[in-house]
C-alpha cells in the first residue's frame, strides 16, 4: 500500500514521465507493428518477381508499378473505385434522414432501440451475413420471389438485362455486389454522421430560423455544413472498406476481380507479392485524394 | 395591479408590439404558462423577470415561434402570429447561448439573416460593418466566433439580430454568461443602444437588479402567471405581492401580533430594509413612525452598506440595511448584541393582502 502510494507521488511529481509510459504501449504498436508493416508492403511495392524463376528480386525499381498499368488491372481499380463510390454515397443517402432522426427527433428509448438495430448486426460474423444475401438474391431467393408476388417480375428482368450491371441473377450480378456492400458498410456510416448531428446545439437550427432561413436554407447552411466531418469520417469507413475488400465480390456477383480479390491472388497462389502490394498502394492513394479534396471542399471547417 | 399609463417611450398610439391574451404553454402534467395576458408597447425596453422556471423563457419562446401556444393569442404589431413559423415574423432574437455558427467568420455570422433574405452583397457588406460599428466591434468579421472573448460573442449575436432591422428584438438572458463587471457595462450599452435604434426590446432576466436597471417596464412572473406589471419604481415600491417584494429587492414582512405591536395593526405589511432606521435604545419614535425595541443579532459589512439582523421584541426578525456613510467598519461589525430601536416612517410599510 505505501510502496504504491510512493510510486503515485512519485510519477505525480515527474508528469512527464506518468505520460510517457502511458503512451510507450499504443506507441511502440502504432510504430513498430502498424507502420512498420505499412513500410515493408511499401518497401516490396518497389521490388519485382523475375518471370523466368518465380522468385522476388529484392532490388528498388518501378517494374511492379509498370505492370500495374497493364489495362487489365486498370480495368481492376477503376471497377473497385466506381463501386466504392457508388456505395459510399448510397449509405451517405440512406444513414443521413435516418441520423437525423435518431440525433433530433427520437426520444432517448427509440435512439438507444435504434443505435441497437444500426449496431446488432455486427454482433454476427460478416462471412456469414454475406452468404445470406446470396440467399435473397438467388435466381430463386426471397428478393424474386417478391418482385413476383407484387407483380414486377418485368422490373427485375429489366434491370438484370441491363449491360454492365446485370446478369443471370442478382447474386450474380454487379447489383448483388452493391446491395452487398452497401448493407454491410451502412453502419458506419449511420453512426459518425449522428454523432456530427448530436453535437449540433438546437439553439444553432433556431438561430437560422429567427434570422429568416427556411428549412432548406438551415439545412444546406447550417446543418450539412456542421455534419460534414460526420459524413466524411463515415466515408472514409466505407470507402476504404469497399477498396479493400474481397469477401463480398467473392460471395457475390459476376466473376470480374475487385482489388481486394486481386491482393488476394497475387500475394497467395501467384506468389507475386510485389505487386499485391502494388495493388494496396491504390486504396491508399485514392483515400489520401478524397481526403485532400474533402479538406479543399472545407469538409474539415466545423471541426 | 392598477393600470398605469407610465413613459411609454415613442410608439404613440398604434398597436402594442407584443399583445398574449390569455397564453397557456403546457408541457405533460406542466403549466409553464398559465393564462398569461401582457402588452408590450411599442419602443419600449420590457423585461420578463421571474425565478427559473416561472415560464419567461417560455414566454420569449413562444413570441418567437419557436413553440407555439396551448391555448390563447400572439399578435405582432396587432396581428395574429398563429400559424406564423420565425422565419416570417419580424422579430430577432439574441440567444442565451448566442447560438453564433461555429463554420461561419464573425461578419458571414451577421451577414446571415441578409443573405437568406437575398439581400445584395454591397448593401450586405455596408451593413454588417454598421452593425459590427453599432456593436462596437469594428474589425473583427474575419475572426471565427471561438476567438472572441464572451462579451465580444454576446455584441456578435446582437449585431447579428440587429443587422436585420427587425422591430422588435427578443432577448433571452443576453448577460448571463458575462462576469459582474462586464454585465454592469453592458447594461447600461444595451439600454443607451435600444434608445438609439428605437426598437421594441424584450428582455428575459432573472436579475431583479438587471431588471430594475434597464426596463421602461417590466413583468414580474411566477409558476408560469404574471405577478405584476409596471415600471420599475412602481414594482419596487409598490409590490403587488409578498412574492413581488421578495423576488425584486429584498423585503421585511410582518403579519399578526408582530405587526400589531410594530405597528398597531394586525394587517400584513412589507417595508423594505433601507427604509428602516437603527437608533439609539433609549430614543423615542419620531413622528409619524413606527418601530420598536430590538437586539442586533448579526451583522454583514458589504463595504458600501452594512446589513443588519435585528431581532424584535414583538417577535419578528427585520433586516436593516444602512449606508455606511458615517460608520467605520469596526463600529458595524461591533454593533452585534446592542440594544437599538427600530425605526420606520409609516408610510414605506405597504399592505399586502396575504402574508408572506
Amino acid at each position: 500500500m505505501s510502496s504504491l502510494r510512493s510510486l503515485s507521488t512519485f510519477l505525480h511529481r515527474r508528469p512527464r514521465l506518468a505520460l510517457g509510459l502511458l503512451l510507450l504501449p499504443p506507441v511502440l504498436w502504432l510504430g513498430v507493428v502498424y507502420l512498420g508493416s505499412l513500410g515493408a508492403l511499401l518497401l516490396q511495392s518497389f521490388f519485382h518477381l523475375d518471370g523466368f524463376t518465380g522468385q522476388v528480386v529484392r532490388r528498388l525499381g518501378l517494374a511492379t508499378y509498370r505492370d500495374l498499368l497493364a489495362p487489365a488491372h486498370l480495368d481492376i481499380a477503376r471497377r473497385t473505385v466506381a463501386m466504392a463510390a457508388l456505395v459510399t454515397l448510397t449509405a451517405i443517402l440512406l444513414a443521413f434522414p435516418l441520423a437525423y432522426y435518431a440525433a433530433r427527433y427520437a426520444s432517448p428509448r427509440a435512439r438507444a432501440l435504434l443505435t441497437l438495430a444500426v449496431v446488432m448486426p455486427l454482433w454476427s460474423s460478416y462471412l456469414v451475413r454475406v452468404y445470406f444475401w446470396k440467399l435473397i438474391l438467388a435466381r430463386e431467393g426471397i428478393l424474386a420471389w417478391a418482385f413476383a408476388r407484387l407483380g414486377l417480375s418485368g422490373v427485375l428482368e429489366g434491370l438484370l438485362a441491363l449491360p454492365g450491371i446485370g446478369g443471370p441473377s442478382l447474386s450474380v450480378s454487379p447489383i448483388g455486389t452493391y446491395l452487398a456492400f452497401v448493407y454491410v458498410w451502412l453502419p458506419y456510416m449511420i453512426l459518425p454522421i449522428q454523432a456530427a448531428l448530436e453535437r449540433i446545439p438546437p439553439s444553432l437550427l433556431e438561430a437560422s430560423a429567427d434570422l429568416g432561413a427556411r428549412p432548406g436554407a438551415t439545412f444546406r447552411r447550417v446543418v450539412l455544413p456542421l455534419a460534414l466531418p460526420g459524413v466524411a469520417a463515415g466515408s472514409i469507413f466505407t470507402f476504404s472498406l469497399t477498396l479493400g475488400d474481397f469477401v463480398v465480390p467473392g460471395a457475390l456477383g459476376d466473376s470480374s476481380l475487385y482489388i481486394g480479390q486481386a491482393v488476394l491472388a497475387y500475394q497467395g497462389t501467384a506468389g507475386n507479392v510485389p505487386l499485391a502490394a502494388a495493388f494496396t498502394v491504390i486504396p491508399m492513394a485514392v483515400m489520401a485524394l478524397y481526403l485532400w479534396g474533402a479538406k479543399r471542399l472545407g469538409a474539415f471547417d466545423a471541426l | 395591479m392598477t393600470p398605469i399609463p407610465g413613459p411609454a417611450s415613442g410608439g404613440g398610439n398604434g398597436p402594442p408590439a407584443v399583445r398574449l391574451v390569455g397564453v397557456s404553454r403546457t408541457f405533460g402534467e406542466v403549466r409553464a404558462l398559465d393564462g398569461v395576458s401582457l402588452e408590450i408597447r411599442d419602443g419600449e425596453f420590457f423585461s420578463l423577470l421571474g425565478p427559473s422556471g416561472s415560464g419567461k423563457t417560455t414566454c420569449l419562446r413562444l413570441v418567437a415561434g419557436f413553440d407555439r401556444p396551448t391555448a390563447g393569442t400572439i399578435e405582432l404589431h396587432g396581428v395574429s402570429a398563429a400559424g406564423l413559423p420565425p422565419y416570417d415574423r419580424d422579430v430577432n432574437t439574441v440567444f442565451q447561448d448566442y447560438a453564433l455558427f461555429p463554420h461561419m467568420s464573425v461578419a458571414e455570422n451577421v451577414a446571415y439573416g441578409l443573405r437568406v433574405r437575398k439581400v445584395p452583397r454591397d448593401e450586405r457588406a455596408r451593413r454588417v460593418r454598421e452593425a459590427l460599428d453599432l456593436v462596437r466591434l469594428p474589425g473583427v468579421g474575419d475572426r471565427r466566433p471561438a476567438a472572441l472573448s464572451g462579451g465580444q460573442r454576446q455584441r456578435v449575436a446582437l449585431a447579428r439580430a440587429l443587422v436585420n432591422h427587425p422591430r422588435v428584438l427578443l432577448l433571452d438572458e443576453p448577460l448571463g454568461a458575462l462576469d459582474l463587471k462586464l454585465r454592469q457595462e453592458m447594461q447600461v450599452e444595451l439600454k443607451a443602444l435600444q434608445r438609439r435604434v428605437g426598437i421594441t426590446f424584450v428582455h428575459v432576466t432573472h436579475d431583479q437588479e438587471e431588471a430594475l436597471a434597464m426596463s421602461d417596464r417590466l413583468a414580474v412572473f411566477r409558476d408560469g402567471r404574471v405577478e405584476q406589471v409596471g415600471s420599475p419604481a412602481e414594482v419596487y415600491e409598490e409590490p403587488a405581492s409578498a412574492f413581488v417584494a421578495d423576488f425584486v429587492g429584498t423585503s421585511n414582512f410582518l403579519a399578526g401580533e408582530a405587526a400589531a405591536a410594530l405597528t398597531g395593526s394586525p394587517a400584513p405589511i412589507t417595508v423594505r430594509p433601507e427604509k428602516l432606521r437603527l437608533l439609539e435604545a433609549g430614543a423615542s419614535l419620531p413622528g409619524d413612525s413606527c418601530g420598536g425595541p430590538g437586539t442586533v443579532s448579526d451583522v454583514v459589512y458589504l463595504g458600501v452598506l452594512t446589513r443588519y439582523r435585528v431581532e424584535m421584541d414583538a417577535g419578528a426578525a427585520l433586516a436593516v440595511v444602512e449606508q455606511n456613510r458615517d460608520t467605520t467598519s469596526a463600529e458595524a461589525l461591533s454593533a452585534r448584541g446592542r440594544r437599538v430601536l427600530v425605526a420606520w416612517p409609516r408610510v414605506h410599510g405597504r399592505p399586502l393582502r396575504e402574508g408572506p
